[in-house]
């Protein structure tokens, strides 16, 4: 019985922290990618009137780390019941 | 009704509010004091946090920096913004359900040494300050502007509401006090920059405004517009920017981890009554910061376009000073706009070459722009209801991490362990009461370097707490000698950096000079990497963590059994 629940602890935590990496990896690229980094090849493309490159530094990657946080939110709420470590 | 009656009633009635607050949420016990008792909702965490993050520099500066900057501002866009994607997924739900009041308590217990305390205490101490006394400063100008008391008296105004509601209520009082104190903000934001949308581009969400075309007549986009005013003039075109690639990474990645770091904004996500909520509070502390941040950079192009057109005409041949409106006169009073006819034509002209006329200083963007765009009264009243309470809750959040931290880190945790609730409470009052004191004096008598140490607080933030915090929860291994040393080294290689380019030989604060290329702005990041290699070779020679402390980490990974935060 111990050993399941630690064997089920780790697949929970492995989980949890694969969902992290690719979030985080999003969140890189978002910002320090295509805001930055990028940020030449993508203002040669037109997003409106903005310069795509330039509307990731100071629009885009703002909206994509609120909706990050919030599916993130919303993964782990089901995680915590999956693996039955949620709080209550 | 003149502007100065509105802003009497408007700014008054907001105090009144905040008082009445105060009163209805006084705090009864430690609990209370420091975490709001544990029971606070996560949206109204959120409000509350999005404004103790919001300071006057968001509301006041933010925007007129980026209004000269360009597409440099996006390193405060960014940075200020993407630290909360750290703090959602790699902190907050942790530190939670650790469930104790401060960060240096979690470093203390983590690292099983009073020194890693002692030295998260000093640091926690330092960076407040800093940061305090650039509010009361915030608080003092607005006054001074707004309701023509000299700078002292409102500094003082402002420090007498501070000490009135954190001293009394605690995090509890200051918690839902910084809600209604969000609200306030926000509208004073946003109602301005809808009006000026509308008025520039016809789109009345500014977000979307600022990516469409003048309502001039001539179709053009409002970016291309300003690019071409911009290089006419002799700057660098808006949408490019002056900075270096590689110093705009160093410096996106100071503030955003830096702000992951800050003990004022870590310590919120322990007044929410479980794991879950943390996690949540976080996503909406963001959410509503964003809706201040999206707006900022639309600010400040209209604001940039506007100022142009009208110090230069439409014609580009310069406006006569006797026709100048009236915001710049009023401005050239405060010292904060200055003209200087070189040619002697009785025109006023503003650009980045010689033919440059003008001075005018970034922070008085936000605050003019209203009357740049004549509108009516009770909208510049609210925006200084806006800033007062922008630079008031950051204020209390952070003085009330002055007095945990004393109270509680340095006091009931170390000197003085047998004090009882009550006595600390005591303490922490007197500890508040104390920082109030001190946080007015330097805003009466700002030291010459306030701006200097911004960069200071979140280079100190990025390469101490961050790594020391991260390696707690996930590398269970880690011991006291690595992140004693991590931090220790992280620090003084950023402290070093920072006075030598900062104060020693400021001459030399150019980028030929940096190393890499990273301005004293960005070099938190490298601290923060010096901190991680020197932590993790400190820990591979020496032995790993005790077995109950490992434990204690394997525990936090799991929401169950996160219960309210513990007396210990």
């Amino acid at each position: 019985m111990q050993n399941d629940k630690n064997n089920s602890l780790i697949g929970y935590w492995r989980e949890n922290l694969a969902l992290m990496l690719i979030l985080l990896s999003i969140w890189f690229v978002v910002s320090y990618g295509f805001g930055i980094l990028l940020v030449e090849v993508l203002n040669e493309i037109r997003f409106f009137g903005f310069k795509l490159g330039f509307w990731f530094a100071q629009q885009g990657a703002i909206y994509v780390f609120v909706g990050l946080i919030f599916f993130y939110v919303a993964r782990m709420n089901k995680l915590d019941q999956k693996y039955d470590v949620h709080e209550d | 009704m003149d502007i100065q009656t509105l802003t009497f009633i408007i700014v008054g009635a907001t105090f009144a509010l905040y008082i009445g607050i105060a009163i209805w949420a006084r705090a009864g016990s430690t609990n209370d004091f420091y975490v709001a008792g544990g029971g606070v909702n996560p949206v109204a965490n959120g409000m509350a946090t999005a404004a103790d993050w919001m300071s006057a520099a968001s509301f006041i500066s933010m925007a007129g920096l980026i209004s000269f900057m360009g597409y440099d501002g996006g390193v405060y866009l960014m940075g200020w913004t993407g630290g909360y994607v750290l703090l959602a997924l790699c902190l907050a739900p942790y530190l939670r359900k650790f469930g104790k009041f401060t960060v240096p308590d979690f470093i203390g217990d983590r690292y099983y040494s009073q020194t890693a305390r002692t030295v998260a205490v000093v640091c926690a101490i330092f960076v407040c300050f800093t940061y305090v006394a650039g509010q009361m400063r915030g608080v003092g100008v607005v006054f001074s502007r707004f309701l023509e008391v000299d700078i002292t008296s409102g500094v003082i105004i402002g420090m007498a509401l501070v000490f009135f509601y954190a001293v009394l209520g605690g995090m509890k009082g200051i918690t839902y006090t910084q809600v209604a104190q969000y609200c306030v903000l926000i509208c004073a934001y946003l109602v301005p920059a809808v009006f000026i949308s509308i008025m520039m581009t016809g789109n009345f969400i500014p977000q979307l405004g600022f990516g469409g075309t003048l309502a001039d007549g001539s179709g053009m986009y409002v970016l291309d517009r300003l690019d071409g005013l911009s290089t006419e003039l002799g700057f660098t075109a808006y949408t490019d920017g002056n900075k270096s690639m590689v110093d705009v990474f160093f410096i996106t990645a100071a503030l955003m981890v830096g702000t992951a770091g800050l003990p004022h904004v870590i310590v919120r996500f322990f007044t929410v009554p479980k794991v879950r909520d943390a996690r949540k509070s976080a996503g909406w502390a963001l959410l509503f910061i964003a809706l201040l941040y999206t707006t900022a950079p639309a600010v400040a192009t209209f604001a940039r376009v506007n100022m142009v057109n009208t110090i230069n005409g439409l014609d580009m041949q310069g406006t006569e000073y006797a026709q100048a409106p009236s915001w710049i006169t009023n401005w050239e009073k405060t010292g904060l706009i200055t003209w200087n006819d070189k040619n002697n034509d009785g025109r006023m002209f503003y650009s980045g070459d010689e033919r440059n006329e003008m001075k005018i200083d970034r922070d008085i963007m936000v605050l003019a722009n209203p009357e740049i765009a004549n509108l009516p009264a009770w909208v510049i009243a609210l925006v200084a209801a806006g800033g007062i309470a922008a630079a008031l809750s950051t204020s209390a959040g952070l003085l009330l991490v002055i007095s945990t931290s004393v109270s509680h880190d340095l006091l009931k945790r170390n000197l003085m362990p047998n004090i009882s609730d009550k006595q600390e409470l005591m303490f922490a009052r007197i500890a508040a009461a104390v920082g109030v004191m001190v946080a007015g004096y330097l805003g009466i008598n700002p030291p010459g370097f306030v701006a200097q140490v911004v960069a200071f607080a979140f280079g100190l933030a990025a390469s101490s707490f961050f790594p020391a915090i991260i390696m707690g929860i996930f590398y269970k291994r880690m011991n006291k000698e690595g992140a004693i040393a991590g931090m220790l080294s992280g620090i003084l290689f950023t402290a070093g950096y920072i006075i030598y380019f900062k104060f020693i030989n400021p001459g030399a604060n150019v980028p030929d000079n940096w190393w890499f290329g990273i301005s004293p702005e960005g070099i938190g990041t490298l601290g923060m990497m010096l901190n991680f290699a020197v932590a993790i070779l400190v820990n591979k020679l020496t032995q790993d963590a005790p077995k109950e402390v490992q434990q204690l980490v394997e525990d936090i990974r799991y929401p169950r059994g996160a219960g309210a935060a513990q007396v210990h």
